[in-house]
């Protein structure tokens, strides 16, 4: 133990004397980690205090759970964590299997021309911006102008202000969503099933397998690895649904449905300046995220061999 | 991939499958298509076409009324200029961050390397908030500054993590042996091996980067106050999302207001997404490298 330290030690300092220069590269970096991921980190004990502006963040008092308290007890804390369950757990259960069916059904396609348009077309919505997204959205289902009501009145329907009823509020996101990813979710499980081993697939002809029988005894199981990291990244993700296209779908007639953690710390901490209250209900969701990560993951290790560590 | 089937003709069962999957491409091949060609057409019909819903696939009377009107809008343009220069501006930071940090820790001979991954990695699961964030990059005098959205999210983990792999897996280790030997240093081998070697990553970053700056408007909303700093991004959410174009509209007679008010908004959408879409179809090769190199656990 005790050589073993002190060879550790040895190791380092001839680490540093050879490279020198790689120590001093990785300072600015390192500076940027420091500065704006762990200092705020630290900030977060605002969560833990009566924020005064005057003195500022380690002089004002602490109150100990008081700003939690405050959240738990507040009438709108379980709208809250119903609307961010509800909705990431919807744009989960819709959203995963979608780009895996993709993957698996472009694999199959053998005109090569058919595939890559198809890929190249699918890929594209993901770099429109999150702003544009949301703008095309609200362009599309105008109540007056837009597109969806306008061919609904040519069928003789009436016409609907979709943003304004709360019920249609996560349907709107969770397929706008799927509509914008999953050409680029499919990608990951793509380069899986190229990496599969074609010994299977021909053993699997010999035995006479359908199509069908192929993609269900090789090619999922080929991908299972790649399907169970992709889902412990995005259930670890679950109270963490992106706050930019949510506060912008949002409106007074919606906010029934539409009002997330994220979006509330952002109206409560930034709009009212009420800092400590905000950062203790920002500090709740992320804590709940990590314990979502760490427990899917050892579910995951547990069942699956599969983890991502 | 055409090798595996070739001289057993496929069952009437295969064939029907095949279809289904065709069909279902297809209709999956239109939905996406649909309302970009609808967007794109929209923008160049005439304001009276867009209004009465007669644009239906392709443009009808073509003008291009809306694109001149933003041309002559001063808060447009101001945005265009300022999100050309945060685009380049914090792509150049970020890309030289990012190799700064990824590549000392692809060599392994660099002690301290896996503490520093776990350090960087963590901050993708857990992170202290956006208000203990917006503190910090107040107490640094950075609100309402262009540093605001070039430093406090300069550096993404994600992007880290692919550089090193690809750092890891094609700088051969010979190479640096050789130089070693040589008597080379580590900047001189970083600037002039690592760096001619390692371009298709560099054009991954460079590509990423722009992209999520060009695109990026959350920290703009949450930094800037002064609207000469504006990104277009922020403003194109006033006037479609907020429909707050009074600045846009001041000049148009009451009459044609309300229509071109609505092809405007067309316009604006192909402009802000112009440059990403012209440079797309030569960018996306290397996108996909870029999620692939990324998933080669290192």
């Amino acid at each position: 133990m005790k050589r073993n330290k002190r060879s550790l030690s040895s190791a380092a300092a001839r680490s540093f004397a050879k490279h020198w220069q790689l120590y001093l590269v990785v300072i600015p970096p390192l500076l940027y980690f420091i500065i704006f991921k762990y200092y705020p980190m630290l900030n977060a004990v605002l969560a833990f205090k009566d924020y005064n502006v005057i003195k500022g963040i380690w002089g004002s008092p602490w109150v100990g759970m008081k700003n939690f308290k405050l959240f738990f007890d507040n009438p709108t804390f379980w709208d809250l964590i119903k609307n961010t369950i509800y909705l990431s757990g919807y744009l989960l259960l819709a959203g995963f299997p979608i780009p895996i069916a993709l993957a698996l059904m472009l694999n199959e396609v053998r005109s090569s021309r058919f595939k890559r348009f198809v890929q190249l077309v699918t890929f594209a919505p993901y770099f429109i911006s999150t702003v544009v997204m949301v703008s095309i959205i609200m362009l599309f289902l105008a109540p007056r102008l837009g597109f969806v009501n306008v061919l609904m009145n040519h069928l003789g329907l009436d016409s609907i202000n979709f943003l304004g009823v709360p019920s249609m509020f996560r349907s709107i996101y969770v397929w706008s969503d799927i509509w914008q990813t999953a050409g680029y979710s499919a990608v990951i499980y793509l380069a899986a099933l190229a990496g599969i081993d074609p010994t299977l697939y021909e053993a699997a002809k010999v035995d006479g397998a359908s199509r069908f029988q192929k993609i269900w005894h090789v090619d999922l199981p080929g991908i299972l690895p790649t399907i169970t990291i992709v889902l412990i990244l995005n259930v670890g993700n679950i109270m963490a649904v992106g706050f930019e296209k949510v506060y912008l779908l949002q409106n007074p007639l919606n906010l029934v449905n539409s009002e997330i953690i994220s979006t509330y710390v952002y109206s409560i901490g930034l709009l009212n300046a009420n800092y400590s209250f905000a950062t203790a209900v920002g500090l709740f969701n992320s804590v709940i995220n990590l314990v979502m990560l760490v427990l899917v993951n050892s579910l995951a290790k547990r069942f699956s061999n599969n983890s991502l560590w | 991939m055409s090798s595996k089937r070739t001289t057993i003709r496929e069952s009437a069962g295969d064939r029907l499958f095949m279809l289904v999957i065709y069909t279902i491409l297809t209709l999956v091949l239109i939905a996406v298509i649909y309302p970009l060609i609808y967007i794109v057409s929209s923008s160049i019909s005439s304001p009276a076409a867009v209004t009465s819903g007669k644009v239906w696939l392709w443009p009808v009377d073509i003008s291009f009324k809306g694109f001149e009107t933003l041309l002559h809008t001063p808060q447009i343009v101001t945005g265009y200029g300022n999100s050309l220069f945060y685009t380049a501006a914090g792509t150049l930071i970020s890309v030289a961050l990012t190799v700064m940090i990824a590549y000392p820790l692809s060599r392994k001979t660099f002690f301290g390397r896996s503490g520093i991954m776990m350090i960087i990695t963590f901050t993708m699961i857990f992170s202290g908030g956006l208000i203990p964030t917006y503190m910090v990059v107040r107490a640094l005098h950075l609100i309402d500054t262009r540093w605001a959205l070039l430093i406090p999210n300069a550096i993404w983990v994600w992007q880290v993590i692919i550089a090193r792999s690809f750092f890891m897996s094609s700088i051969p280790e010979e190479l640096i042996e050789a130089s070693e030997i040589d008597g080379c240093s580590d900047l001189r081998f970083m600037r002039s091996v690592v760096i001619p070697l390692s371009k298709p990553i560099l054009a991954v970053l460079v590509l990423m980067y722009a992209v999520g700056q060009w695109n990026a408007y959350f920290d703009a909303l949450i930094y800037l106050k002064s609207a000469k700093l504006f990104p277009l991004q922020l403003i194109l959410r006033s006037i479609i999302i907020q429909n707050n174009s009074s600045g846009v509209m001041d000049a148009m007679k009451m009459v044609e207001r309300q229509q071109l008010a609505e092809l405007l908004k067309y316009a604006l959408i192909v402009i802000a997404t112009l440059p990403v879409l012209i440079i797309y179809p030569f960018v996306q090769r290397f996108f996909v490298q870029g999620m692939l190199v990324g998933s080669v656990k290192g």
